[in-house]
Formats: C-alpha cells, sequence, structure tokens
C-alpha cells in the first residue's frame, strides 16, 4: 500500500485519496453538522421549486431566523433561567428561541409566498428583496446589540453516542458522524426521508408535483394550485427557520451580521445537483459540506510528508473560498442535465370563470 | 407619454415615501438601544440629520457625489444586465476584484507620471472586473448555470482574493494592519478640496459619462437593440438571427467593466490603498439603484445620487441621532420591497398611471433551472 504512495506525481493522487478518506472518517460529525444549515435550506426549496415558486430568499430567511431565535432565546433565558437539561441540554429559552426562529422563517415565507403567488413579482426580485432585507434589519440590530449585549442562552448539546457503537473498527466512525450531533442535525436525517417518501409516495406529492409540473392541469382536476403553492411555501419556511436556529442555537451560540455567507445559495445548488429531491440534495449538501471541512481538516490535522508541504503551503483563503468554487464548479457541469420542475419560476394566473 | 413619465416617477417616489414611513417605525422599536430611552420623535432626528448632513452644506453636496459614484456605477451595471434578461448580483465580487487590481497595478506605477499611471491603473481594473463578469456569463451562455447562484458565489470567492492578495503579495511593509502600498502618483487627481477633509476627486464625472455611453449603446446602436430583445424576449431574438449567448456574455462583461471601473475610482480617488477586508455593500445597494432608476441610465443617475446622499448624511445621522449607519441598508431594502411590491405602492397613493414595469424580469425568473430561454405560460 505505502508503495503506491512513492510512485512519483501519481503517489501524490493517492496519498491525496488517502488523506482525502482521513478527513472524512475524522472529521465525520462537523462534515453533517456544516450540511445541516445546506440540506434544510435545500428541503425548504424543495417544498418551493417542486410546487413551482423559485426561492432565492433561502439566505436571507435563515438570516432572519438566525437573528430571532438567538433573540427570544436570550430574553426568555431572562425571564426564565434554568439550567440545561442532560437531554440534548435542553432549557426552555432554548425550546422558545427555536420556535420563534421556526415562525419566523415561516413568516418570511409567507411574504415570498405573497409578493411571489398573489402579487406575482418576479420570483427571483421577490427572493432577493427578502435577502437584502434580512441582511439589513438583521444587520443594524446587530451593530446595536453589539453595543447593548444580550447574554446568550447558550445552545443545544449534541447527542453523545455510546462507546460500543463509536468504538465499531470500520464502521465506527459512521455513528459518530450520524449520532454526536445536536437536536436540529439529528432532525435533518429523519426530515430528509419523510420529505423524500412524501413527496414521491403521498397524495400531498402527487399534487404538490402537478402543481410545480403543470400547474393548469392540476387545477381542470380540482387542485387549488395557488392555495397549494402558498402552503407548500409557508412549510418550506419551517426547514428555512430551523436552518437558522442551527447557527444561533444548535451550532453556535451568538448571531453575527451575515453570519449564513451565502449558505442559502449554496443550499439552492445542492437542490439542483440532487436533482430536485430531497435525498439527493442531502447527499450534494454532504459534499459541499465536506469541501468546507477540508480546509478546516488542513489547518487541525495536516497530512505528513510529501503531500503536507504540498497542501499546508497553500494560502487558507483558498481553502476558505472552496465551498463557492464547487458550488460554481457543480453548476456548470451540471444544470444542462438537472431537469426543473416545468412551471418554476412561473407565476399562476387562474383564468377567470366567465 | 407624460402619463407614462409620470407613473415612473410616481411609483419610486411612492416607494420613498413608503419606505421612510417603515423607517420610522423601526426607528421609533429599536430607539432604546439607539439612546438609551423610548423617543417617539427620533426618526425625525435621524431623517433631519441625513438632509442636513447630504444637501444641506457644500460639504455635504460633495460627499453625496463621491458617495454616489460606485452607486451609479454599478447601478447602470446592474441595469445594463437586466435590460439583457440577466440579473447581475455580483456587483460586490466585479467591484472588489477591480479594486484590487487598481490597488495593484496603482501601486506598481506610484512613482509613474500621473496622467499616464491612473489611465493604466483605471484601464486595468475595467479589464480585470469586465473579466470577471465574463466568468458568470460564460457559464449562463454555454452551461446554463443560473447568474444569480454563480454571482453571488464570485462575490464570495472576490473577498478571500481580496484577503489572500493583500494579506500577501500586495501588503505593504511597514503597516500595522494588512493594506497596499499607497498609489501615489496613481491616484485620480482631486479636483475639489475643501476644509475639514471633504474632498472631491475627478471620478466623480465617470458615473455620468458612463451613463451617457450607456444610454447611447442602448437605444442608439444596433448592439444595445439586440440586447434589449434579447432581454425582453430571447425566442424572438433568436428567430430574428441574433446570438444569445454571445450577447449574455457580452452584457455581462459590461457590467464587469463598469464594476471595476467603481472599484477603481474608489481605492485611487478615495481611499488611496486598499485594505485586506474591504468591506461593501454596493452588489445590493446597486440592486435598489436600478429598481429606483426604472433600468434607465438617466433614472439610475438620478436614484444614485439619492442613495449616495443617504450614504453621505449617514455619518451625521449616527452623530447625531445616535442611529447607527447601517439604518441606510435597512431603508435601502425597503425602498427595494415597495418597489418590487408596487400594487402596494399604487394602492396606497391612488396612481392609475401606467408605470411601465421592467419586462425583462420575467427572462431573469425564466432561465432559472438551466433553461436556455424563458418559456412564456
Amino acid at each position: 500500500m505505502n508503495g503506491l504512495f512513492d510512485v512519483p506525481v501519481l503517489g501524490l493522487v493517492f496519498q491525496l485519496l488517502d488523506y482525502l478518506v482521513t478527513v472524512v472518517t475524522l472529521n465525520g460529525p462537523i462534515i453533517l453538522a456544516l450540511a445541516t444549515p445546506l440540506a434544510l435550506g435545500a428541503l425548504s426549496g424543495v417544498m418551493c421549486e417542486r410546487s413551482g415558486v423559485v426561492n432565492i430568499g433561502i439566505e436571507g430567511m435563515m438570516l432572519a431566523s438566525a437573528f430571532v431565535g438567538w433573540f427570544v432565546a436570550a430574553l426568555a433565558a431572562q425571564a426564565m433561567p434554568a439550567a440545561p437539561s442532560a437531554f440534548f441540554g435542553i432549557t426552555p429559552a432554548l425550546l422558545i428561541g427555536l420556535l420563534a426562529a421556526v415562525l419566523c422563517g415561516m413568516l418570511v415565507s409567507a411574504l415570498h409566498a405573497w409578493l411571489s403567488i398573489s402579487l406575482r413579482v418576479d420570483q427571483i426580485i421577490s427572493g432577493t428583496i427578502i435577502n437584502i432585507v434580512a441582511a439589513g434589519i438583521t444587520g443594524y440590530l446587530d451593530v446595536l446589540f453589539s453595543t447593548n449585549p444580550l447574554p446568550t442562552a447558550g445552545k443545544f448539546a449534541p447527542f453523545v453516542p455510546p462507546d460500543v457503537l463509536t468504538g465499531l473498527p470500520l464502521v465506527g466512525w459512521l455513528f459518530k458522524m450520524f449520532l454526536a450531533q445536536g437536536p436540529i442535525t439529528l432532525s435533518v436525517i429523519i426530515l430528509v426521508v419523510a420529505l423524500e417518501i412524501l413527496l414521491f409516495r403521498s397524495r400531498w406529492g402527487l399534487r404538490t408535483r402537478a402543481v410545480g409540473e403543470h400547474p393548469k392541469a392540476a387545477e381542470t382536476v380540482g387542485i387549488d394550485v395557488i392555495r397549494l403553492r402558498y402552503r407548500n411555501v409557508i412549510l418550506g419556511g419551517v426547514f428555512a427557520g430551523l436552518a437558522g436556529a442551527w447557527f444561533t442555537l444548535d451550532f453556535g451560540n451568538s448571531f453575527q451580521g451575515g453570519m449564513t455567507g451565502g449558505r442559502g445559495f449554496i443550499a439552492l445548488a445542492a437542490l439542483i445537483f440532487g436533482r430536485w429531491r430531497p435525498v439527493g440534495a442531502f447527499l450534494a449538501a454532504l459534499l459541499f459540506a465536506a469541501s468546507s471541512a477540508l480546509g478546516i481538516a488542513i489547518r487541525t490535522t495536516p497530512p505528513s510528508g510529501e503531500l503536507g508541504t504540498i497542501l499546508t503551503s497553500i494560502p487558507e483563503e483558498v481553502f476558505a473560498a472552496l465551498p463557492y468554487i464547487v458550488t460554481i464548479v457543480i453548476l456548470a457541469g451540471v444544470v444542462g442535465r438537472s431537469i426543473a420542475p416545468a412551471a418554476d419560476g412561473q407565476p399562476y394566473e387562474r383564468e377567470s370563470a366567465t | 407619454m407624460v402619463a407614462r413619465v409620470r407613473g415612473q416617477l410616481m411609483v419610486p417616489a411612492g416607494a420613498i415615501v413608503l419606505a421612510l414611513l417603515v423607517g420610522a417605525v423601526i426607528i421609533i422599536l429599536t430607539s432604546p438601544l439607539a439612546t438609551g430611552g423610548f423617543d417617539p420623535t427620533l426618526p425625525l432626528v435621524t431623517y433631519w440629520a441625513i438632509v442636513q448632513g447630504s444637501l444641506l452644506s457644500v460639504n455635504g453636496l460633495i460627499d453625496t457625489l463621491v458617495s454616489a459614484t460606485p452607486l451609479i456605477l454599478v447601478g447602470l451595471s446592474v441595469g445594463f444586465c437586466f435590460k439583457a434578461g440577466l440579473f447581475n448580483i455580483g456587483g460586490q465580487g466585479q467591484f472588489l476584484t477591480g479594486a484590487v487590481t487598481a490597488a495593484a497595478v496603482g501601486g506598481v506605477l506610484s512613482g509613474a507620471p500621473p496622467f499616464i499611471a491612473a489611465p493604466i491603473a483605471i484601464l486595468a481594473a475595467m479589464a480585470m472586473g469586465a473579466v470577471y463578469g465574463l466568468i458568470p456569463g460564460f457559464l449562463k451562455a454555454f452551461t446554463g448555470a443560473h447568474e444569480v447562484v454563480t454571482t453571488i458565489m464570485l462575490n464570495y470567492i472576490a473577498i478571500q482574493l481580496v484577503a489572500f492578495l493583500i494579506q500577501g503579495p500586495l501588503r505593504a511593509e511597514g503597516s500595522s494592519f494588512a493594506r497596499s502600498a499607497d498609489v501615489g502618483n496613481s491616484a485620480i487627481p482631486v479636483i475639489i478640496n475643501m476644509a475639514g477633509g471633504h474632498q472631491a476627486h475627478l471620478g466623480i464625472i465617470f458615473p455620468f459619462i458612463a451613463a451617457a455611453i450607456i444610454w447611447w449603446v442602448l437605444y442608439r446602436t444596433t448592439i444595445g437593440f439586440e440586447i434589449r430583445t434579447v432581454g425582453a424576449n430571447p425566442d424572438a431574438a433568436r428567430y430574428a438571427g441574433m446570438r444569445p449567448r454571445l450577447l449574455i456574455v457580452l452584457a455581462m462583461s459590461v457590467a464587469g467593466l463598469l464594476g471595476g471601473l467603481a472599484g477603481a475610482s474608489e481605492i485611487l480617488g478615495v481611499s488611496g490603498y486598499m485594505p485586506a477586508a474591504y468591506s461593501t455593500n454596493v452588489g445590493f445597494d446597486a440592486i435598489t439603484v436600478a429598481l429606483l432608476g426604472r433600468v434607465h441610465p438617466l433614472g439610475i443617475v438620478f436614484a444614485g445620487l439619492l442613495l449616495g446622499a443617504m450614504r453621505a448624511g449617514a455619518g451625521l445621522m449616527q452623530i447625531q441621532a445616535g442611529v447607527p449607519v447601517q439604518m441606510i441598508d435597512v431603508l435601502q431594502g425597503v425602498i427595494l420591497f415597495f418597489l418590487a411590491a408596487d400594487i402596494v405602492v399604487r394602492r396606497v397613493f391612488r396612481i392609475h398611471a401606467a408605470a411601465g414595469g421592467v419586462e425583462e424580469l420575467s427572462t431573469v425568473t425564466g432561465t432559472y433551472g438551466g433553461k436556455t430561454t424563458a418559456s412564456q405560460p
């Protein structure tokens, strides 16, 4: 095995592959954690785009929910201080914050629905407005709260899987990756599977896809296109709200302006790469998260030997930019072959009953 | 015609009035955080300070022109793309790559004769901005990757690129923080110099020249006609023998060029060097400028001057009212909201005149998801 590493040039490739495997196995938990907002954002996108509404505003929805979740949790923690329970470190304040974040996601989504479904504002413009307004207001409030600091409500604690499982040879890292997580990340796996099944195996799923592919045909068989689109877009806000809560209540415990860092858009790329399917989008989110984790891994556990010299000499900014570069490359390579729902982005106008 | 122009003016004006009202509510609600006590008169103090700081003095007017320069240039960039049915959210990245190029070339040429150094640095920045705009244009035209996502990704990449270049190869010796060398003779000459650091550089005429050229290209040349046709109806453009792909790449490159010019004018005209963490909101601001100006070069000039005045007055606002300058971002966002939801504005102000919305916007969403052309329902 090690002989392969000494082959000129090709040896480096083997070393890199070997290192990538090490990165994934050692950093499984962080990869899944970083994939959480991407996967949840993509699920929000699935809800909207499968029913024919483009949602560029996921980034803004996440940002608004991240702020509201943090803010409400902090206020609640002051009103009712409580020691974190052993179960996920749950406190009443954190649960209230989580609920507020989800409600915020639904509310902002309702705004997007109203703008794009009822007012028939161009959907990409509507989403962009949500991004800009959310960034503006949270940035403004962030500055105000940085001069009037609000004590944090803390954050959820990750689950600690039993050593029997994580200690298993070969598969132990998988248990660690999928179980040693906070409650929001753990719920993602369930939500992805549930939405995949609902979308392709339930009456609601069939109707949703019909409305996204051919709204006129759906209307003629008695489906209320406008109502279903409203419902799906607002429910999609639940996922965006959870993604926002992940930033300030699960992964971190404080809010910074612009902290979503474009993840709402990477989520859209994951959605496209995953062919508008929940499981596909989740796998794509893992790939994007792994590209983020690579930068972290090279700083914390750099590879040894020749490869180590090369990788550590690459400036850290390259790794910071890597998820964005990967997003562009994947979009450019995949878009033509990944087919969007046919009515995605088209406002629906009911024919007048005259 | 008169009714159309009036409609075009009424909706933006109404959007601004409603945004100021919403802004007032936000200022009152957050007044305990800003001033330490609940203060229902704070919006008046805030808005008066903005007006005072931007329009009611020569210094304020100079600051307004200087602040408006990048806003109008990037606003023209966004507007030009809208005309081609493209949504350029990459103003920030194009601005930053232009700015860092201006800082690099300007730093190298800092000892060269001024009339050679400044033009070369500006042209280099414009070229770099154009290249940075060409990338998403090319990706859109030949792979179908939608520019809304790719341009935003390129913004984040540009931030990292600037951080790397300024902390690494371009870092100036002997400064306490990471910054590029002084541009010296490459600086754009100062034409107005008032006491208290209120200066205007020659670059404040760039937006007006650029607006005139963009207007001429769009409405008086064949290529401009083709760009507008592609934006209004890509299918019709193709049947008429135009080449939408080429036009998309061209439009994005021109947009990038304008962004690069804006970056150059800020570095060479205002700061004189570039710090590693150069923060700018110009890409988002420019979207408001373009839509407030109804995607017309003349309108964009006025919209840019208006938002430039808000930026120029923000400093005095923070001093006098205690409201953070980020309030301007909030106001711009809310203006944008009411511009898009113009039906709200029309109902409130009972505007019946046709406002001539921006039809090309339907092309923007129509091509989302890899469709090469917008199919009308």
